[in-house]
């Protein structure tokens, strides 16, 4: 199958919605939106995959050996660094949402509706 | 929502999407295609100038304007993340007191904190030859650093981590790569644009800009990082919650 | 140095003096920082005042790392000038400064040791923004995206003694960053399919395939992140529990501009990247967004309605108005568009304003409950003026701008469909009303207090008060910020100029091969009619009949159950109990559960893709 990596992609994404739609605790949907977002991970480097290709290194590899896309691996670094810095955030605001309301079960989390 | 009502609604989505995603896939190149004119195109550029790590050159160079957004976004973070983290007004903060840690623990430990200190700075360095660069060693720097909590305790982290000056220090390194674009607008060649000689291939002198944004993203990074990491550490180490916030609490 | 090295000085700018306040803010006197965040947010309105000038006679390019394009595509990052993203920068540079001016006197003392963490993060914010807004490049432009969302959650809950703004700011960066990791799918399957990154090179490359489920899905993936900043139906939730609960300045910028960005990153988007031959055909991007404008309007007018917490209702009526926005841009004509963005100026400066008036309630009473807060504000005639007059061109009252937007989208909108501008003035109507009826309650004392609104609802009371000193006067910049909004919302209705620049960006908006043929290096397009935006009679008249309709409704709402002769109580009585059936529903469904919120995304993306897959 050609397509199975894009497809895992697809895949990991509805995996990480499932637990943010189910999740009982806000802390667990944090971790589910870090699921969701290796989505992207995989799918980007999917694509920039090339059959044969060695890493876009030229340091040991003759300038005219063939590598896989280096964009992607650019693009998922960037990827990364958001997520965890974003997902550091949400943490932040857990921790004091815990301490003020004495829970994270997002069905007790009634302040705000209507 | 009911539960039932919200997990269906779901469930019927994620239908339609697994559906269509996997006729998108189908119209996809197919894994493994020769053809990324991009990364082709990526490849000659920051072989012209004379990075031989593609990606860094990416990061760092043609996409540097990225990185700087990037970084923006973590200098933001760990600013938000800490004043979020701040003790709240009815908080007090206590001093952890001395724990007994087994001397082969703390050997352990004051042998592999340097060493992984100097290896988060080889990894800053050699960003621009191999695979690493700022945020990788910032990110092996910070991490290191806490072997000091790991192998001791809470007090000898303090010691080994001036936070105030570890403040500063991100939002300079920050500033700096905004600093860093503006030296090609001052030589009158536009933002960003790379003012240093690039250098002979596979040098570590090579690729212009490349090394020194690389540097003061590592140092951004790993101050950023043990500062962020302070925040939380402090909250659950230092930080007494008064019992009337506890409420409620069905730990 | 060129007019080109004014794109990246945007971001720059109000980057370095992010870092100046966060390296030295702890060590600095409150007056230093506020020299040094006032003196940055000027400094970016002169760059794009500048820039503005500069983008007069075609769009101001900058290849970033002075990787000019080879053979039409660069390896670099572009950022594009045109007179629409400028406009839409220099929006945003207006309210930051207003905002930054406002909180002088705000927060009464800064949380020691974070001293300069708020106005460092009003200016990343403000960065993000403009990056946003400048970029020709679409990762670039999920970098700034980002950016914008990391500071605004951080933003909101700043209040961390209360769980409410937690609440709403954990709601707000789940729901967010989930739709933006959405986008980051989508731009992978660009990728993939065109193997480039700029707006103009993945335009041009889509024109060689055909439009099958694989642009269909990275159209609808794309677009995801950005629906959710605009807070389309159903995408809008996470709106109203993050605006009413963020502290008052960071509301004035989230209602005033960013969420008006989600709606022009859509335009920009699809007109740049998807609109080209073999693209999404344009009969069914407008079909279906203005469809989705229109349920968004609907939706967020009625909810507006039904609010007693005033920053709620205020976030409702952004709802209700980028609802029409969308139908706006979803006409696809330089008419729509000229429109749209004379309605999304004039807005910017009447629910900044409101918003800041009403952080005034908030400072003085710690509440910003519309009937606890009954009559006890009728010491504060100014503020109240202030808040009627924000009503009123909310209504869509000539001359505001807001009006003059309202006006000429109409026109555009009853060539397209001719029961739109029944749309706009119902939800002009109804979101004014609501205002209005606020002003009359709680300036006025007019009427009676209800206590006891069935269903669910978010009470306005027991908020952190944000300043601390509750017998001092009002701060003279809280009541003159929201007046010199208001007045720049009208002199967007009353100058021509004004009208006639916003026309010409409309128009050269929608020049697709221009853009693509700058961005490309390549040769000025030629330039589009400017469409007519200008007062009409019909305009004025429509106006009018807006602003009077929102006018009965307040009134009928405060005295409604009053009136001495029965029909009128019978009346009041009706309308009573339809609320309850229908619209008691509907508020159930804003239920701040998260997992709601996940379900109806994903809901919103299914809908989506069936009904654009119809179309294709």
């Amino acid at each position: 199958m050609t397509i199975l990596p894009y497809l895992a992609a697809g895949w990991i994404f509805l995996a990480g919605l499932y637990g943010m739609v189910t999740s009982r605790n806000i802390i667990r949907t944090i971790g589910c939106l870090s699921v969701a977002q290796s989505a992207t991970y995989v799918l980007l480097l999917a694509i920039g995959y090339r059959r044969g290709g060695t890493a876009p290194v030229f340091s040991d590899a003759s300038p005219r050996s063939r590598v896989v896309d280096p964009v992607v691996q650019a693009l998922t670094l960037t990827d990364v660094v958001v997520g965890a810095t974003v997902t550091a955030l949400l943490l932040a605001l857990a921790i004091q949402l815990r301490k003020r309301h004495g829970t994270l079960d997002p069905d007790a989390l009634t302040g705000l509706k209507g | 929502m009911s539960r039932t009502a919200r997990v269906g609604l779901f469930l019927a989505a994620a239908a339609v999407f697994a559906v269509v995603f996997t006729l998108a896939c189908t119209g996809l190149p197919h894994f493994g295609a020769a053809s990324h004119p991009y990364g082709t195109r990526a490849v000659a550029a920051a072989l012209r100038h004379r990075t031989a790590n593609v990606i860094s050159s990416v990061n760092f160079d043609q996409r540097a304007f990225d990185t700087l957004g990037e970084e923006s976004i973590l200098f933001a973070s760990v600013l938000g993340a800490v004043a979020l983290l701040r003790p709240a007004r009815d908080e007090r903060e206590s001093s952890p007191l001395p724990l007994r840690v087994p001397p082969s623990t703390r050997l352990i430990g004051a042998i592999l904190l340097p060493l992984t200190l100097l290896t988060g700075v080889y990894i800053v360095a050699h960003g621009q030859l191999s695979p690493g660069g700022g945020f990788q060693g910032g990110v092996v720097l910070a991490t290191g650093l806490h072997l000091a909590y790991v192998a001791a305790d809470y007090r000898a982290l303090r010691r080994v981590r001036p936070l105030v000056v570890l403040e500063v220090a991100d939002a300079v390194a920050a500033g700096a790569f905004a600093l860093l674009g503006l030296a090609g607008l001052i030589a009158g060649s536009g933002y960003l644009r790379n003012v240093l000689p690039l250098g002979t291939f596979n040098q570590l002198s090579s690729g212009g800009l490349v090394p020194v944004i690389n540097a003061a993203v590592g140092l951004e990074v790993g101050s950023g990082l043990v500062v962020l990491l302070a925040g939380f550490l402090d909250q659950a180490v230092e930080i007494d919650t008064p019992p009337a916030a506890q409420d409620g609490d069905r730990a | 140095m060129t007019t080109a090295d004014l794109l990246p000085l945007a971001v720059a700018v109000p980057l370095l003096g992010a870092v100046l306040l966060a390296a030295a803010g702890n060590r600095l006197p409150r007056l230093a920082r506020d020299v040094i965040v006032t003196v940055a947010a000027a400094a970016v309105l002169a760059d794009l005042v500048a820039l503005w000038h500069g983008s007069a006679h075609g769009r101001v390019v900058n290849w970033l790392g002075g990787y000019r394009p080879r053979h039409g595509v660069s390896v670099g990052i572009v950022l594009v000038g045109d007179r629409t993203g400028v406009a839409v920068a220099l929006l945003a540079a207006l309210l930051v400064l207003a905002v930054v001016c406002y909180s002088w006197r705000y927060f009464a003392e800064p949380p020691a040791r974070h001293a300069g963490t708020f106005p460092a993060l009003i200016l990343l914010f403000e960065a993000g923004m403009c990056g946003f807004a400048l970029t020709g490049d679409l990762f670039d432009a999920f970098v700034f995206f980002e950016l914008m969302g990391t500071v605004a959650y951080a933003l909101t809950g700043y209040h961390i003694e209360d769980p409410r703004p937690l609440q709403g700011a954990l709601t707000f960066g789940v729901v967010n960053s989930l739709a933006a990791y959405a986008t980051l799918l989508g731009i992978g399957l660009l990728y993939a399919r065109t193997g480039e990154l700029g707006f103009a090179s993945i335009g041009a490359a889509l024109e060689g395939h055909r439009a099958d489920a694989l642009l269909v899905t990275a159209f609808v993936l794309v677009l995801t992140g950005l629906l959710v900043k605009a807070a389309v139906v159903p995408f809008h939730f996470w709106l109203p529990d993050a605006h009413s609960v963020a502290p008052t300045p960071v509301c004035m910028l989230l209602s005033g501009v960013m969420v008006e960005l989600g709606v022009y990153g859509v335009a920009r988007v699809y007109t740049v990247v998807f609109a080209g031959p073999h693209g999404i055909p344009h009969g069914a991007f407008r079909d279906t967004f203005v469809g989705f404008g229109v349920l968004t309007a609907l939706t967020g007018a009625v909810m507006c309605w039904q609010q007693r917490h005033l920053k709620r209702m205020l976030a409702f009526s952004t709802i209700a108005h980028v609802g029409l926005f969308l139908t706006g841009v979803a006409l696809l004509t330089p008419q729509g568009l000229a429109g749209t963005a004379l309605y999304v100026a004039g807005h910017a400066g009447a629910k900044a304003a409101l918003f800041g008036v009403t952080g005034v309630l908030l400072d003085r009473y710690g509440s910003v409950d519309e009937d606890t807060l009954h009559g006890r504000a009728r010491e504060l005639p100014l503020a109240g003026v202030l808040f009627t007059l924000g009503g009123l061109a909310l209504a869509g009252l000539p001359p505001f701008g807001l009006g003059l937007g309202k006006a000429v989208a109409e026109h555009a909108a009853a060539a397209d469909l001719r029961w739109l501008p029944a749309v706009f003035v119902a939800v002009s109507a109804a979101t004014g009303g609501a205002v209005l009826r606020a002003a009359l309650h709680v300036f006025a004392g007019a009427g009676t207090a209800d206590h006891h609104r069935p269903g669910p609802q978010a009470t306005g009371d027991a908020e952190e008060p944000e300043i601390r000193e509750a017998s001092r006067r009002v701060p003279a910049p809280m009541l003159v910020v929201p007046a010199v909004l208001l007045a720049g919302s009208l002199a967007v209705g009353v100058l021509p100029a004004v009208a006639h620049a916003l026309a010409g960006a409309a128009a050269s908006f929608t020049d697709r091969a221009g853009y693509l043929s700058a961005a490309a290096d390549g040769p000025a397009g030629r330039t589009n009619p400017v469409p007519q935006a200008g007062w009409t009679t019909e305009g004025v008249l429509l106006g009018c009949l807006s602003a009077l309709l929102a006018v009965a409704c307040a009134a009928g709402s405060v005295w409604g159950a009053k009136v001495p002769w029965p029909a009128g109580r019978r009346a009041a009585l009706t309308v009573r109990t339809a609320s309850r059936r229908v619209i008691l529903p509907l508020r159930r469904l804003h239920s701040g559960h998260l997992g709601d919120y996940v379900s109806w995304l994903a809901g919103g993306i299914a809908v989506l893709l069936l009904v654009l897959l119809a179309q294709v």
